[in-house]
């Protein structure tokens, strides 16, 4: 099969690379590019593992063939610690637990992040609503939900620091 | 599992997307938002020679309300069904339906006409349009029709659109000030498969009393379907809470399936007491 030609950025980066058409995003991230937070579990669209930012939406990474992410803007979970801090909601997670495994992290981490830019303040409710397409399978949700939260305040303390 | 390989072709046109189909037949389909398409591509149930993107036709993606009619490009995603204000203006029941699609992940990418032409049996789309009486329309380089929703639907992921033809948009009538509403589905976690689900559409006259009705049931049986028993026993008076039970009772006798997510008499049972619930959130009284 012909190779086409895209061009993307990843995490701010700009990338110019020839794919096969069949090629899924998430592999072409995963492997050609390297971004292995980008995780594959299911392969069709229910775990919500390879949950990536497009155009700053979430999207899933499997269900996308990578020639239809041409001129987009991707946005990985390695994109959120770029200055060698971690993201308020990445340190969340590790202050409340929200992780066993960490197979399915970085797509929790990425849907909390985009959650949390509409709703500084969501309830357990609207927590539960965003992060339902995004399957854990060491435990239950709660310390999740709760690391979730708790990003919230981080965030909120985050910009009153920064407020003149 | 990945795909197997296939020709990729990305129209910019509606004209470029329709020579595509004309030219491919039976070997091409459609990519719209991919959410029903590629897992199906990559567990290898699906095998298409060749991909018709049309992510790029600029055209398909629009929404526009015009003389009473909402039209919905067939390109338009869920999460804009869920959150324009113009749909939730005129065809309010259309976004509330809309939010109960799959994920935000899956509402982000999936399309009107992908959810439409793709055709499952438990999809909150179809079973909504078949309430509003929405008309779906097809074009080829043949020509151009128009489809009332009732006869899109002819089998469990079946349905008329002829493989050369494209579904470009759906068209809606808007609610007016004496419509009333309801929708409500049964799903074991939040964003699964509808066991069933169900919604109406009633337009009121003057003085209270039912002037058409229109109660739709999916989830069920192989497609939705309209009751029309149930309508009759709605029309030319006033709701009440015996003409909400008699109407809910014909639920019961649709038609449904077993599966491994539920036998048929169950699907059946919750249908009827769907039913009931929209008819009551129409009048206004949540139960």
């Amino acid at each position: 099969m012909d190779r086409i030609s895209i061009a993307l950025s990843v995490n701010g980066k700009p990338y110019q690379l020839a794919v096969e058409p069949r090629r899924l995003l998430a592999d072409v991230l995963r492997r050609d590019l390297g971004f292995t937070g980008v995780h594959l579990g299911c392969e069709h669209g229910v775990c919500g593992a390879c949950t990536v930012l497009l155009d700053g939406e979430v999207v899933r990474s499997c269900l996308m063939f990578a020639v239809q992410a041409d001129g987009y803007e991707i946005l990985t979970v390695e994109g959120l610690n770029t200055s060698g801090e971690l993201h308020p909601v990445q340190r969340a997670f590790i202050e409340e637990f929200g992780f066993q495994c960490g197979f399915c992290t970085p797509g929790m981490i990425l849907s909390a992040y985009r959650l949390l830019q509409e709703h500084p303040n969501p309830s357990e409710y609207e927590i539960r609503r965003a992060l339902a397409g995004n399957l854990c399978r060491c435990t239950g949700y709660v310390d999740i939900v709760r690391s979730v939260q708790r990003a919230a305040v981080l965030l909120t303390q985050r910009e009153a620091y920064r407020a003149p | 599992m990945k795909p197997a390989p296939f020709r990729y072709v990305r129209p910019q046109t509606r004209m470029e997307a329709m020579e595509a189909l004309a030219r491919y037949g039976e070997d091409a389909k459609v990519l719209a938002g991919g959410q029903s398409l590629v897992p199906l591509m990559n567990l290898r149930l699906a095998r298409p020679k060749v991909l018709v993107d049309i992510n790029r036709v600029a055209e398909l993606g629009t929404l526009e309300r015009r003389d009473g009619v909402l039209i919905l490009g067939a390109l338009v995603r869920h999460r804009q069904v869920e959150r324009d204000v113009r749909v939730t203006e005129a065809c309010p029941i259309l976004s509330r339906a809309a939010a109960h699609i799959g994920f935000p992940a899956v509402r982000n990418r999936g399309t009107v006409g992908g959810s439409l032409a793709h055709a499952d049996p438990a999809a909150e789309l179809g079973c909504v349009l078949l309430a509003t009486g929405a008309v779906v329309v097809l074009e080829s380089t043949d020509g151009r029709r128009e489809v009332p929703i009732e006869d899109l639907f002819v089998g469990p992921y079946t349905t008329c659109i002829r493989p050369e033809e494209l579904l470009v948009e759906v068209r809606v009538p808007v609610f007016g000030e004496t419509t009333r509403w309801g929708f409500a589905e049964f799903t074991r976690h939040e964003g699964g498969f509808a066991l069933a689900l169900a919604a109406c559409v009633l337009h009121l006259d003057g003085q209270g009393r039912v002037a058409a009705a229109r109660v739709a049931v999916g989830g069920a049986g192989p497609v939705p379907v309209r009751l029309r028993e149930a309508e009759q026993v709605l029309q030319g008076a006033p709701l009440s809470e015996e003409r909400v039970a008699e109407a809910a009772s014909f639920a019961c006798a649709v038609e449904g399936y077993d599966d491994v997510h539920a036998p048929a008499w169950y699907r059946q049972r919750l249908a009827g007491w769907l039913v009931r619930r929209v008819l009551q959130q129409a009048v206004g009284e949540e139960m």
